[in-house]
């Protein structure tokens, strides 16, 4: 089982490697090949893995690497944690990652950069599975920072043009600002326990104050509001659709982005210690959801109405945190990853079979032209809507039902953001496959063509495990299901009310109900797409609620003019001033001194008798 | 009957002005080395008077070092004195202030 472990994580680095030696001596389609097929041994690795760990009694193994830190009274392995937690996050993230490289070596035939692209993406894979399996903090920091410099990287993919590098920048940053969340908790923690490996951590709760545990539950939250892409650092995502679509699907929509909610659950023993910390937590992923589903509904790019989307899912999944429901947040997110990534894939594949086009007000009809893409896509619409039977249904409703139980106001949040959801992704999908054909300036009177296989059958693979996602977890097999599975790596919240299951099937109904609402409304309005309704477009949530500018007012400019006065200011004058004063200054008394320098030989030894007078003198004085 | 050691010491401060006064007047780069020579001389009289007065054989010691040296410098100082008047047929020290500020 060890090495089984140890070769999930090594595969994808093996690939990488590889492929950075080789260079440019792998063609093209090679290149892809070598990569999808590490990331597929670490899936099957994964699976082998699995299947040894529920075979054991014993759900926590860690698995010794090799001493990394040894510093005082810090004492670091590189080591794996292989437990519930960790398996379930791996069988998904490489699962997925196989398939979206597969598709990508269809999307990415052509480009300059080809090899490049896949380096990047089994670097990713492997920073991704560091972050997963980790067991102490600073190897997962360490996981951490390599997915958000990958992102970077495939974010700025295009860094010819300027939109795209300036996006990668601005995920970075964003990224940055919530590291350091990270990095005080880990300063809090290790001062409290004295340790950041997590068994030991876990082991020692009971050292913590409730006034340190409550800030290290925010700064923890800080991190997650920025890997996570969560209010206030949400806005980095949305320009983050500047890097190739394979990209937002993998690291955008399915994996990196769900690891804030990852660290939060896999933190969960210490988020136990603070009340408010979770309140906290739950109010942020509750808002960002609403906020985020509203800014959803008026944007005209494909992917970023997508970007908004996961925004909105992955505040769920915080809010599913905070009130405590951590099997239900996992539940989200595997599940989300499986239809984010199919409606990620299959807008790739729409933006394919238009020559790179994204603005779906030039889209419409494309559903006789796409014969898989469509009902691919048709059946990603779907799940994220909340339609019984698949698997968006059943992990949202199991979210909602454990937030019903902690908090009204958020559950009610909820089932707008629910409504809003069904409504935008079926104004998306409405605009896009159905009405009329506005596409036909783009492709200059073409048909768009049907991707190929290799894009296609990941799309399938994709829409099955959409449907077929709702099993892991469905409510009248609890125990037997994922949050029986996970029950054995998350500490449990005490208080927190669980609903009886008639209650359930209610809220249950009225997720339904939602979501019918949200299709119905959708379809009334944007059957009709010309003229086009542009009074439900809104230009305040296609800006995004001002969020940007708001960000650029108060930080910003006023940034801006404080470079600017240091600048025309305090540079020149103060600085340089200093600067050139001091010059000044030995300038002129080395002008003064210098006609010291006679040059005249018999002055210096006239010198030297002087001062030896004056030592004779002083010391004859002194004597007396 | 013994000379007394302030006697030596007298002689020996003597011969220390006599070589100050010559490095401070003469222009002669020869002559000063001379007067160097004086002095240093008259500091390793002043040295052994005091090693026989004191019964201290550090003077002494003290002396062979001042006389190594001096040899040493002597060496070198002539070694210039000699490639500067090969270039200026003069060995005036006026003349030498091209290093001035």
């Amino acid at each position: 089982m060890a090495s089984a472990a140890l070769l999930i994580v090594l595969a994808p680095l093996v690939g990488f490697v590889v492929m950075l030696i080789m260079g440019r001596q792998v063609k093209e389609p090679t290149a892809g090949w070598i990569a999808t097929t590490a990331v597929a041994v670490a899936f099957v690795a994964s699976v082998v893995t699995f299947f040894a760990l529920i075979s054991r009694s014993q759900h926590e193994v860690t698995v010794n690497l090799f001493g990394w830190l040894d510093v005082g009274t810090l004492h670091v392995n590189a080591a794996l944690l292989v437990d519930p937690l960790s398996m379930t996050m791996c069988l998904f993230v490489t699962g997925i990652s196989a398939l979206i490289h597969l598709y990508s070596i269809g999307y990415m035939h052509g480009e300059r950069d080809f090899n490049k692209f896949f380096i990047y993406l089994n670097l990713f894979v492997f920073s991704m599975l560091v972050l997963v399996l980790a067991n102490n903090l600073l190897l997962t920091f360490v996981g951490w920072e390599g997915v958000g410099v990958c992102s970077y990287w495939l974010v700025s993919y295009y860094f010819d043009k300027d939109s795209a590098a300036s996006a990668g920048k601005k995920a970075f940053i964003y990224n940055r600002i919530g590291d350091v969340g990270l990095l005080i908790a880990m300063f809090l923690i290790f001062r409290t326990t004295g340790s950041l490996n997590y068994v030991a951590v876990f082991h020692h709760t009971g050292l913590f104050t409730s006034s340190v545990a409550t800030i290290t539950v925010l700064a923890l939250l800080l991190a997650a509001t920025g890997k996570s892409a969560q209010i206030p650092l949400f806005n980095w995502l949305p320009d983050a659709m500047e890097g190739p679509t394979p990209v937002s699907a993998l690291i955008h929509a399915a994996t990196m982005v769900t690891a804030g909610v990852y660290l939060l659950v896999r933190m969960s023993p210490v988020l136990a210690l603070s009340s408010s910390g979770r309140m906290s937590i739950a109010v942020v992923g509750g808002v960002t959801a609403f906020v985020a589903a509203t800014i959803a509904t008026s944007q005209r790019d494909i992917k970023k109405v997508l970007a908004f989307s996961t925004v909105s899912q992955i505040g769920y999944m915080v809010m599913a945190v905070g009130a405590g429901a951590y099997a239900a947040a996992i539940f989200l997110m595997v599940c989300h990853a499986f239809y984010k990534a199919l409606l990620f894939l299959g807008s790739g594949s729409v933006i394919h079979s238009l020559s790179g086009e994204q603005d779906i007000h030039l889209m419409g009809g494309l559903k006789k032209y796409l014969p898989l893409t469509f009902p691919t896509f048709l059946i990603g619409w779907l799940t994220i809507s909340g339609v019984p039977p698949f698997a968006g249904f059943w992990s949202k409703a199991d979210v909602l039902g454990s937030v019903y139980g902690f908090s009204k106001f958020l559950w009610v949040l909820g089932l707008i953001t629910a409504v809003l959801t069904a409504y935008y992704m079926s104004r998306l999908f409405v605009v896009t496959f159905r009405g009329t054909e506005r596409f036909r300036e783009v492709t200059k009177g073409h048909d768009p063509h049907e991707s190929p296989w290799i894009m296609t059958a990941p799309l399938v693979v994709l829409a099955a495990l959409a449907v077929l996602g709702g099993v892991l977890d469905l409510p009248w097999i609890h125990h037997d299901s994922i949050a029986g599975f996970i029950s054995g790596s998350v500490q449990p919240v005490a208080g927190v009310a669980s609903i009886s299951t008639s209650a359930q099937w209610v809220l249950a109904a009225v997720d339904l109900v939602a979501a019918v609402v949200g299709i119905a409304a959708a379809f009334t309005i944007w059957r009709q797409t010309s003229p086009w309704p542009s009074r439900y477009e809104s230009s305040f949530l296609e800006r995004v609620w001002l969020w940007d500018d708001a960000y650029d007012a108060v930080i910003g400019r006023p940034a801006e003019h404080a470079a600017a006065f240091t600048g025309e200011v305090i540079e020149p004058r103060v600085i340089d001033g200093a600067v050139i004063a001091v010059a000044t200054s030995v300038r002129r008394s080395a002008e003064g001194t210098r006609k010291v320098q006679s040059g005249l030989l018999r002055q210096y030894a006239l010198a030297i008798v002087m001062g030896m007078a004056v030592l004779v003198v002083y010391l004859l004085t002194r004597s007396w | 009957m013994s000379i007394p050691a302030s006697w030596f010491l007298v002689v020996g401060a003597l011969l220390f002005g006599i070589g100050a006064y010559g490095v401070l007047t003469r222009r002669s780069a020869l002559i000063m080395f001379m007067c160097i020579e004086l002095m240093l001389n008259a500091v390793n009289l002043t040295f052994v008077t005091y090693a026989h007065a004191l019964r201290d054989i550090g003077g002494q010691a003290a002396v062979f070092f001042v006389l190594v040296v001096a040899a040493a410098e002597v060496t070198v100082g002539l070694g210039i004195v000699v490639s500067v008047f090969r270039r200026r047929n003069s060995t005036s020290v006026d003349e030498l202030s091209e290093m001035k500020g």
